[in-house]
């Protein structure tokens, strides 16, 4: 198995677009971000990708063939989805054997060592789960999935600081030890910003973005100075916002040319990314 | 190795610049291997594609090759290499900026020059 390709995807609830002529490639032992704010067609995305949902017009093909021709395919890619389609009455580690038996390549020992780690307790029920816990154990399952393509919808929903990141530091110790590729949605583009390779942004059913973070980073940059400087150097750039304290001042500026002339009294660094996504993602009227 | 994330300087070249900088201080003898792309990216939770790139590029100016099935080595004669790349970049890295601070404070070209020969006589 290669690449998972998107081609023209549309996909219509009633009369809403969820997703307009989407197309994508997803290629092997990659981690991608999907972006986008809430209701922008992200979980369609990942659902239509994994096969749980169908597009209304548009296909998704693996191997120069249509994933519905290829049935034992399907077995390769693994959703951690948004729905919770785990039993509620089992206890965790029941999960583990149980999801053995639909998953061959599932590494049950290392569940049980992230379980450790998460502190997730492995002999509560699914229905006696905290949020986070809930979230914890859908995440588990996925890293220790080990199928070729692996789907996390909102991994990191009701996470405190420290899961959030232990969920990355074993998402990138999975990547390194075996080559599947990994997708992640969600909102916190800056604590994906390092560890992923491309970033999708998607918003209102369209992509938006479809490039490597580094080239992303590329399209601004912040300027920190004194107010008057600060005000002076942008008056003639697109700025997308900005923060001040006391009298200095930092501008997010949007511009993908290579900054020139720069007076000794400013300073340039990385642009906020989160700045960035909010921005790229406005709804016209709130602009 | 220290990463600034904030820095305009991608993190690829930050990379690169601080295993050099580890070579030069000689924390990374010549002929010894360097961490390798997945330690580095764990240890600094980077992408491992970010690492290679930055690794890479010392690839290319011969401070580091790789052997096959094992990793990336320090290259024999890298130490010399980078300090004459250093002694080639010295007037543009340092003596540029100081001449430009000093002008901001109007410090004369003599009062510079004295200094300079202040600091060799304390030594």
């Amino acid at each position: 198995m290669s690449n998972i390709n998107l081609v023209n995807i549309n996909k219509n609830y009633r009369d809403v677009a969820a997703l307009k002529n989407v197309n994508l490639t997803f290629e092997r032992n990659k981690i991608y971000g999907l972006l986008g704010r809430n209701g922008a067609g992200k979980t369609t995305l990942l659902n239509i990708l994994s096969n749980r949902i169908f597009p209304t017009s548009g296909q998704v093909v693996i191997d120069d063939k249509n994933i519905n021709d290829i049935p034992k395919q399907i077995s390769n890619i693994y959703l951690s989805g948004e729905s919770n389609l785990l039993p509620e009455s089992m206890k965790v580690k029941e999960i583990f054997k149980w999801t053995k038996e639909f998953i061959p390549s599932f590494d049950g020992e290392l569940a049980l060592r992230l379980a450790q780690a998460f502190e997730l307790p492995i002999k509560k029920r699914v229905q006696s789960l905290s949020t986070g816990y809930l979230t914890i154990l859908k995440d588990i399952l996925a890293l220790c999935a080990n199928t070729e393509f692996v789907f996390f919808d909102e991994p990191v929903l009701g996470l405190d600081a420290n899961h959030r990141e232990m969920f990355y530091k074993f998402l990138l110790e999975c990547y390194v030890n075996n080559d599947s590729t990994y997708v992640v949605s969600t909102h916190h583009i800056d604590e994906v910003a390092n560890i992923i390779e491309n970033i999708i942004i998607i918003n209102e059913g369209s992509i938006i973005r479809d490039t490597t973070c580094e080239s992303l980073l590329s399209e601004g940059y912040t300027i920190s100075g004194k107010i008057e400087d600060v005000d002076k150097y942008i008056a003639d750039k697109n700025v997308i916002g900005f923060d001040t304290l006391a009298n200095t001042k930092s501008a997010y500026i949007l511009s993908a040319e290579k900054i020139t002339e720069l007076p000794e009294s400013l300073q340039v660094s990385r642009i906020n990314l989160q700045k960035l996504f909010i921005e790229l993602t406005k709804k016209e009227a709130s602009k | 190795m220290r990463l600034n994330p904030d820095s305009q300087k991608p993190l690829y070249l930050q990379i690169a610049e601080q295993i050099e900088e580890d070579i030069f201080l000689g924390r990374l003898e010549e002929e010894t291997q360097v961490p390798s792309t997945n330690e580095v990216a764990l240890g600094y939770q980077l992408n491992p594609a970010t690492v290679l790139k930055g690794m890479n590029i010392l690839v290319d100016e011969r401070v580091i090759y790789k052997k096959r099935g094992i990793g990336m080595f320090v290259c024999t004669g890298a130490l010399n290499n980078i300090k004459q790349k250093r002694q080639n970049n010295f007037y543009a890295e340092y003596v540029d900026s100081l001449v430009a601070e000093a002008k901001k404070l109007n410090i004369e070209r003599e009062e510079i020059i004295k200094m300079i020969n202040r600091r060799y006589i304390d030594e």
